[in-house]
């Protein structure tokens, strides 16, 4: 496996249109799409029309109430793919037409889908990215659903589905939680515990390097694991709010919180695992499987590189408190779900389909097809989870604040053109914080303009 | 020229335009029509979608001084065509020499360097990480050193470098052993004839007349550094060190960034450099032939 799990890492979206632009000094966007055919400007078009034919699922003639609904999915990958399948067989108002897209296509093209026709329904991911397209008109108002749902939810997750204007425009499926993950055998046989501040973590860390153990695994080959370190260390010192502007870009990276984040980082560095540059998540867990290292920073879909033998010695704590005042109340948790696009043509039947996707008995099936995520909603039959699956669930329940992954949370091209390379510039050289901060602030500049 | 000489029939109208018509099709609509697009929309802040924004050269200053991946790619692409042009190339070189001289087992020899040349770079590059891994990497486990390799910026060029040298080796070495053996052995004779060493007789008898084939390999070797993309991107997506102006246009452009007019720009970057190989290159074609 080269690439992170399908759940983990969906994060193509184009990037937004400027908001200000000179009418003076515009190009019609037709005359562009011509120009751009006629020159093959590369990856403009590539991928329009890139769905597959319809296939049913679902609904069956005798159903069909409410007509026939369109789902735009990006579930290419088998076991998603089967979940959604089945997931439908329970939905009977409506007759249900699937479009899957292979899943990076679909987040590459999801601008000029949404612009062009889009299915009724499309699978999409909560946070900024789903603010971005209902601020722009492509999504439709889902509040009503919500009214009806809302009760199966905690909060969190009705904030990850809200766009700016206070509305909702996500209706939450499926999910996993980032967490720091050790195996229950190491720490028995050490005597290690759980830390619960920042001082433990690293007294606990000091005793691991004492113990020949290296303490924390590390990884960031591939650019976005140590986004979660920033993350949750981001969260625990400054509280989720300065996270959620900071990623928006209201707040300034060259602020002395930021730079107290990454001081705090630094001073972690020494019982992070060496060489993580040239090593990938799945070499830095197999590290961790097999007790060279102590404890893992990462989503619950490490459990992957886990044997199914060692899986139940395979648990968690959340990150450990840095500020008290906002102690452990927010987690990464990325979660996946379900839009319906501005330009339905059967709203009813889409509202339909949603409610029922949004249902307990519908991510049961998910949970148990897929047992690399956790149901969103609260009423979900937890019965048959597996012990980490469970923990998982209790870790959400406990959160107040649910980020959804750095690049879940802020722009396209800032997490992939500015912030990955700074944060592997950082893990390179973390003593040069300073430079760096005053060069993402620079680049951030330019990105949101 | 003043006086038209001949009238062409309809037919040959129609020749001449389905024959040169066609080709300036295909040459406006897939060469010059996306260069040109590409140098328009290197002055826009277009982002793939809606209205374009005419900003100007504020990409360009943009990349130089706020975009830390710009100057490393920039020295990385030179570095990569200095090593090719100065180590790789050289060194097939003397492979050829060496192979030519009918050592035993020469098939072998040549068949084991031009081995690497029927692998596609991004496969160079899966080898390239199965030696070179910090933790489970052969060149760590034999040597017992503890280099991190691919990781450290300091070294993971040049490391990427030889394995895509060892690749360019055995291509060169093969054009030129081409060359060698058209060289007519009544020259080295002669030149032995006359005195001269085995060095002299290469330097200055047999290297001159290898001169077509040198500009061949100088070609070659220009566009394999420009064009250096996915040895990098196959080992870390061309970040963290091992930037190449090819990769910051794809990671602009067709990646999850969407920036096209700053991606543009870099492009149009990439083209002045080629520009000045191409027009070098064509410049002196152009005088052999007026002499």
């Amino acid at each position: 496996m080269d690439h992170r799990p399908p759940l983990s890492r969906h994060t193509s979206v184009p990037s937004s249109v400027p908001p200000s632009v000179p009418s003076s000094h515009t190009i019609s966007r037709r005359s562009l799409f011509l120009g751009a055919a006629a020159f093959g400007v590369p990856a403009v078009l590539a991928g329009c029309g890139s769905g597959e034919p319809a296939q049913k699922a679902g609904g069956g003639s005798a159903a069909a109430g409410l007509g026939t609904v369109t789902l735009g999915s990006n579930a290419s990958d088998e076991v998603p793919k089967k979940s959604l399948e089945a997931q439908l067989k329970a939905f009977t108002q409506a007759t249900v037409k699937v479009n899957t897209v292979d899943h990076n296509t679909f987040q590459e093209n999801i601008n000029r889908y949404l612009r062009g026709t889009p299915d009724d329904v499309f699978t999409w991911f909560a946070g900024y990215r789903m603010q971005f397209f209902a601020e722009q008109g492509l999504a439709l108002d889902l509040s009503d659903v919500w009214r009806d749902i809302g009760g199966d939810f905690t909060q969190a997750f009705k904030d990850q589905s809200t766009g700016v204007d206070g509305k909702q425009y996500f209706i939450p499926s499926t999910y996993y939680p980032w967490a720091v993950f050790y195996r229950k055998s190491v720490w028995r046989e050490k005597g290690y515990e759980p830390p619960a501040t920042l001082d433990e973590f690293t007294a606990l860390a000091k005793k691991m390097k004492a113990d020949g153990l290296i303490p924390i695994a590390f990884a960031d080959k591939d650019g976005w694991p140590a986004m979660g370190t920033f993350d949750i260390l981001n969260m625990r010192t400054n509280g989720y709010d300065f996270h959620v502007q900071l990623m928006q870009g209201k707040q300034s990276w060259t602020d002395p919180k930021v730079r107290q984040v990454f001081d705090t980082w630094r001073g972690l560095m020494e019982y992070h695992q060496p060489a993580a540059l040239g090593r990938t998540w799945q070499e830095a867990a197999q590290s961790l499987a097999q007790k060279k290292t102590g404890m893992y920073l990462l989503g619950m879909f490490v459990a992957q590189q886990f044997p199914e033998a060692d899986r139940d010695d395979l648990d968690f704590f959340t990150f450990p408190e840095v500020n008290p005042a906002y102690g452990t109340d927010s987690i990464d948790a990325p979660i996946d779900g379900y839009m319906v696009s501005a330009k339905a043509r059967n709203v009813d039947g889409a509202k339909a389909l949603v409610k029922q996707l949004a249902q307990a008995s519908s991510q049961n099936i998910a949970t148990k097809l897929d047992p690399g995520t956790l149901a969103s909603n609260g009423k979900a039959d937890t019965s048959g989870y597996s012990a980490l699956q469970k923990r998982g669930a209790e870790l959400v329940s406990k959160a107040t604040h649910i980020a959804q992954f750095l690049d879940r949370d802020t722009r396209p091209d800032f997490a992939s053109t500015v912030m990955i390379p700074s944060l592997q510039s950082f893990v390179g050289k973390p003593d040069e914080i300073d430079p760096l901060l005053a060069s993402i602030e620079k680049q951030k500049a330019t990105i949101f303009r | 020229m003043a006086v038209k000489t001949r009238r062409y029939s309809a037919r040959d109208v129609t020749v001449l335009v389905a024959g040169l018509g066609v080709a300036i099709v295909v040459n406006v609509g897939l060469v010059w029509g996306p260069t040109l697009a590409s140098v328009g929309l290197s002055a826009t802040d277009w982002t793939g979608i809606g209205p374009i924004g005419w900003i100007g050269g504020r990409n360009y200053h943009d990349l130089a001084t706020t975009y830390p991946p710009f100057w490393s790619a920039v020295r990385n692409n030179v570095l990569w065509l200095g090593f090719l042009g100065l180590v790789a190339t050289p060194f097939g070189l003397f492979c050829a020499v060496l192979l030519d001289r009918r050592l035993r087992m020469s098939r072998l020899y040549q068949s084991a360097l031009y081995m690497p040349v029927v692998l596609s770079l991004a496969v160079v590059g899966f080898i390239a990480q199965l030696v070179l891994s910090s933790d489970y990497g052969v060149l760590n486990a034999v040597t017992g050193l503890h280099v991190d390799w691919l990781g450290d910026r300091a070294v993971n060029i040049w490391v990427v470098m030889v394995a895509a040298g060892w690749r360019h080796v055995g291509y060169v070495m093969i054009i030129y052993l081409a060359g060698l053996k058209a060289v007519d052995p009544a020259l080295k004779e002669a030149a032995a004839i006359d005195g001269a060493n085995e060095r002299q007789a290469f330097f200055r008898v047999v290297f001159p007349t290898l001169r077509p084939v040198n500009v061949i390999v100088f070609v070659i070797t220009v566009i394999e550094a420009l064009r250096a993309f996915d040895i990098v991107y196959a080992i870390n997506k061309g970040r963290n060190g091992l930037e190449l102006l090819s990769v910051l246009v794809t990671e602009n452009i067709v990646g999850e960034a969407s920036r096209i007019g700053f991606g543009s720009a870099i492009a149009v970057i990439l083209l002045v450099i080629s520009l000045g190989f191409i027009v070098t290159y064509l410049a002196q074609l152009f005088r052999e032939e007026e002499r």
